[in-house]
C-alpha cells in the first residue's frame, strides 16, 4: 500500500502543507520537509516551481519566481530528495504543472519520483481524459498516485468520473478562485464541502485553497479528511523563515 | 492530410485543452455549443449584418502595382487594415461577443498585446452594452499608450499585468486567472488561434471570412480563386488563420507564415517560434514554444507587440511539422523597412506586425507570374511612435 493510502486509513485530520521547492533558499528543500515532519504535519506537498503558473495567485507565482531564479530545476529537486527517506517517513507529492514534466519526460519523471520515494503527483493542468488516455499505465507501473481536483463548478457526473479514476484522495478546490484567495471561505463552502462528502465516494477528500490558520482548518476538514495550506505557508516562511515552522504549525492544530 | 482540427482538438499532435480543473465547466460549455451556436440562422445573419454594416466588410482585396514592379510579381493585398478599429482582430471580437451573450455571459474579460485585440474586444462591449476588462502587460501598456487610451474611452477597464515578463504571455495568464476567478458570469475573448480547445478552431472560424472573401475577390479579378501564395504575420497566429483558412488543404496554394525574429534568431532576443520553439503546454494548448530545457517559458523578444509571443497557435504547429507552411522569420528592422516602403510604395502605412510579412519579399523570390496575397492584418496608427523612433522622422 501507498503512503498516502495508509495515512488515509486513520480518522485524524490530515493537515497537509505545500511549499515551493528552492523557495526561500535553493537548499532549504529537505530541511523543510524535516521540520514538517517533525513538527506533526500528515503529508507534504512539495512545489515543482513554473514560469507560469495558472492557477496560482500572487503568493505562489512570486514563490516559484524566486524558486526559478535561484536555479531550481527539476533535475536539482531530485538531486535534492535523493536520500529522503532517510529521514522524512510521511507522504510526499510532487505538485507541479505538466510542461516541465513533459520536458522531463513522463516516464523519465514517474521512474525518477519512484526511485527517490514520492508517493504521488499532483498536475492541475493534465486534464483527466489526456492522463487516462496517454499517461495513467506509466503512472500505475511506478505506484504513484496521481491526484484530481474538483470544484465547486464540478458537476456530480464529473466528481463521480473522478471518484473511479482515483485512487488516494479527491483534492477538494474551496472556491472559484486561483491560490492565495482566502476571501471565499464562508457557509457556501461549507454546504459545498457537505454537498460532496454526502456523494460517498470511493475515495477521501482533502480540501485545498484558501485555508490559512486554524479557524479556516477546522471549518475545511469539518466534514472532509484533512486539508492543505499553501500560501500562507509560504507568506510564513517568507517573513520568519524555516525557524517559524514549530509555531506556524502549531498554531494550526491548536483548538 | 488534413489541416483542420480533429474531433478531439488536435491539429496532428497539436492542440487539446490543457486546462486546470477549474476551467473545465467552462471550456467544456463552449466546446459543446460552439459548432451549434455558430451554426444556427440566426447567428450567422447577425454576425454576417455586423462584419458588413459595423466592420466595413468585405475588405478590399488591392492589387499592389508599383510593389509588385519592384518584385516582379503580382502581389495583393488584403486589407484587414481598413476593418473598424484598424486590424482583424474584430472579425474574432463580434463572433465571441455574439457567443457570449448565447451563452448568457454579462461580463467580458481579454488580454492583450499590441492593444488591438483589447480595443477590438472594448468595441464590442460597448456595442453590446457589456462590462469588459482587458489584461495587458504593464511593458505594453507603455507602448501602445494610444490603443489603452482607446479602450479607456470605449468603457473598458484596463487592468497591468506585473508579472513574468509584463506582456502578452503574462497577461494571458491573467486573463485567466480571472476566468478561474469568474467562472459563472464571465467569457474570455482570446485574441487568437491559441488557448484550449475550441478556442482555436472557433478564432479561426471567424477569421475564415479572410480567405472566403479572398476567393471571391480573386476570382474577379483573376480568374481563379486560389493564389499561388498566401503570406500572413504569425504572432498567435489569428490573422495568418483566416488568411490560410480556406486553402488549407489545397496543396496548390502556398502557405506562408512569418514570425518575428527580432534582433535575430540566434540574439537571445526573438519571437520565432517555429524555429526556436519545442513541443509543450502554453495556456492550455499543446504546441510549439519557446522554452528552456526545463520547460520554463522563456521571454520572447520582437519590435512589434502583436509578435511577442512564445508560443505560436497549434494549427500553425502542425503547418509547420507537417510541412505544408513555409516559416520565415524576419527582424525588426527587415519589418520596419518593409513598412516605411509601402509607405513610399502605395501609401498605405502598416501595422508593424503586418510589415514582417511584406519584408519577406526582399528575399523569398516569386515568378513573374506568380500571384501572392499579403494579408495586411493591420494599420500603422498605433505604431506611429515605433516607427517615429525607429527612423528618427
Ligand atoms: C495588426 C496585427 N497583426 C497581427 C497580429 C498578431 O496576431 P495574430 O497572429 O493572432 O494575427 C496582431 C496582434 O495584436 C495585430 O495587432
Amino acid at each position: 500500500m501507498n503512503r498516502i493510502q495508509n495515512k488515509l486509513l486513520g480518522n485524524k485530520k490530515l493537515l497537509s502543507i505545500y511549499f515551493t521547492a528552492g523557495f526561500p533558499k535553493v537548499d532549504d528543500t529537505v530541511e523543510i520537509l524535516q521540520q514538517l515532519e517533525k513538527n506533526g504535519v500528515d503529508m507534504v506537498e512539495i512545489g515543482l516551481p513554473f514560469s507560469d503558473p495558472l492557477a496560482d495567485g500572487p503568493t505562489i507565482q512570486a514563490s516559484s519566481q524566486t524558486a526559478l531564479k535561484n536555479g531550481m530545476t527539476t533535475q536539482l529537486l531530485f538531486q535534492q530528495l535523493k536520500d529522503i527517506r532517510k529521514t522524512v517517513s510521511i507522504p510526499l507529492i510532487l505538485m507541479g504543472y505538466f510542461n516541465p514534466v513533459l520536458q522531463f519526460g513522463v516516464e523519465n519523471f514517474c521512474q525518477k519520483c519512484a526511485e527517490v520515494g514520492l508517493d504521488g503527483v499532483i498536475l492541475p493542468d493534465l486534464p483527466l481524459a489526456e492522463y487516462e488516455e496517454h499517461y495513467a499505465e506509466i503512472f500505475k507501473k511506478y505506484g504513484l498516485l496521481n491526484i484530481f481536483l474538483i470544484t465547486p463548478q464540478t458537476s456530480e457526473e464529473r466528481i463521480k468520473r473522478i471518484d473511479t479514476a482515483s485512487d488516494g484522495f479527491i483534492y477538494l478546490v474551496s472556491s472559484a478562485s486561483v491560490t492565495g484567495s482566502s476571501k471565499k471561505f464562508g457557509e457556501e463552502q461549507t454546504r459545498y464541502f457537505q454537498k460532496v462528502a454526502s456523494l460517498s465516494l470511493a475515495n477521501k477528500l482533502i480540501v485545498g485553497f484558501g485555508i490559512n490558520n486554524a479557524k479556516t482548518f477546522r471549518q475545511a476538514t469539518k466534514d472532509t479528511s484533512g486539508a492543505i495550506i499553501g500560501s500562507a505557508f509560504i507568506k510564513e516562511l517568507s517573513e520568519n523563515g524555516i525557524g517559524g515552522i514549530a509555531a506556524f504549525i502549531k498554531s494550526i492544530r491548536e483548538v | 492530410m488534413n489541416y483542420n482540427v480533429n474531433e478531439k482538438g488536435y491539429y496532428g499532435e497539436f492542440g487539446g485543452a490543457y486546462i486546470p480543473e477549474m476551467l473545465y465547466p467552462n471550456v467544456e460549455e463552449l466546446r459543446q455549443n460552439y459548432l451549434k451556436i455558430m451554426g444556427e440562422d440566426s447567428f450567422q445573419k447577425e454576425f454576417r449584418q455586423l462584419l458588413k454594416d459595423y466592420v466595413g466588410r468585405p475588405t478590399p482585396l488591392y492589387f499592389a502595382k508599383r510593389f509588385s514592379e519592384k518584385y516582379n510579381t503580382k502581389v495583393y493585398l488584403k486589407r484587414e487594415d481598413l476593418c473598424h478599429t484598424g486590424a482583424h482582430k474584430v472579425n474574432n471580437t463580434i463572433g465571441q461577443i455574439l457567443m457570449a451573450k448565447r451563452l448568457g455571459k454579462t461580463r467580458i474579460i481579454a488580454e492583450s498585446g499590441a492593444g488591438q485585440h483589447g480595443v477590438a474586444t472594448a468595441t464590442v462591449c460597448a456595442l453590446m452594452g457589456l462590462e469588459c476588462i482587458v489584461f495587458m502587460g504593464e511593458i505594453d501598456i507603455k507602448r501602445q499608450a494610444p490603443n489603452v487610451a482607446r479602450m479607456k474611452m470605449l468603457g473598458a477597464k484596463v487592468v497591468p499585468a506585473t508579472s513574468g515578463s509584463k506582456t502578452l504571455k503574462d497577461a494571458t495568464n491573467e486573463a485567466i486567472r480571472d476566468w478561474i476567478n469568474n467562472p459563472v458570469d464571465t467569457h474570455y475573448i482570446i485574441g487568437s488561434v491559441v488557448g484550449p480547445h475550441p478556442y482555436p478552431d472557433m478564432v479561426a472560424r471567424f477569421q475564415s471570412v479572410i480567405s472566403e472573401e479572398i476567393k471571391t475577390q480573386l476570382k474577379e479579378k483573376e480568374g481563379r480563386e486560389n493564389p499561388d501564395f498566401v503570406v500572413a504575420c504569425v504572432g498567435g497566429g489569428s490573422n495568418a488563420a483566416g488568411a490560410f483558412y480556406h486553402y488549407l488543404n489545397n496543396p496548390e496554394v502556398g502557405i506562408i507564415a512569418v514570425e518575428a525574429a527580432g534582433k535575430g534568431i540566434n540574439s537571445g532576443e526573438s519571437a520565432a517560434t517555429s524555429a526556436l520553439g519545442k513541443v509543450g503546454i502554453i495556456h492550455g494548448s499543446k504546441t510549439l514554444l519557446m522554452q528552456t530545457a526545463d520547460g520554463q517559458i522563456t521571454e520572447p523578444y520582437s519590435i512589434s507587440a502583436g509578435l511577442d509571443y512564445p508560443g505560436v497557435g497549434p494549427m500553425h504547429a502542425h503547418l509547420f511539422a507537417s510541412g505544408r507552411g513555409e516559416f520565415i522569420s524576419i527582424t525588426d528592422n527587415e519589418a520596419m523597412e518593409a513598412g516605411l516602403q509601402l509607405c513610399k510604395l502605395e501609401g498605405i502605412i502598416p501595422a508593424i506586425e503586418s510589415s514582417h510579412a511584406l519584408a519577406i519579399f526582399e528575399n523569398r523570390k516569386f515568378k513573374k507570374e506568380d500571384v501572392v496575397v499579403v494579408n495586411l492584418s493591420g494599420r500603422g496608427d498605433k505604431d506611429l511612435d515605433a516607427y517615429i523612433k525607429h527612423f528618427d522622422l
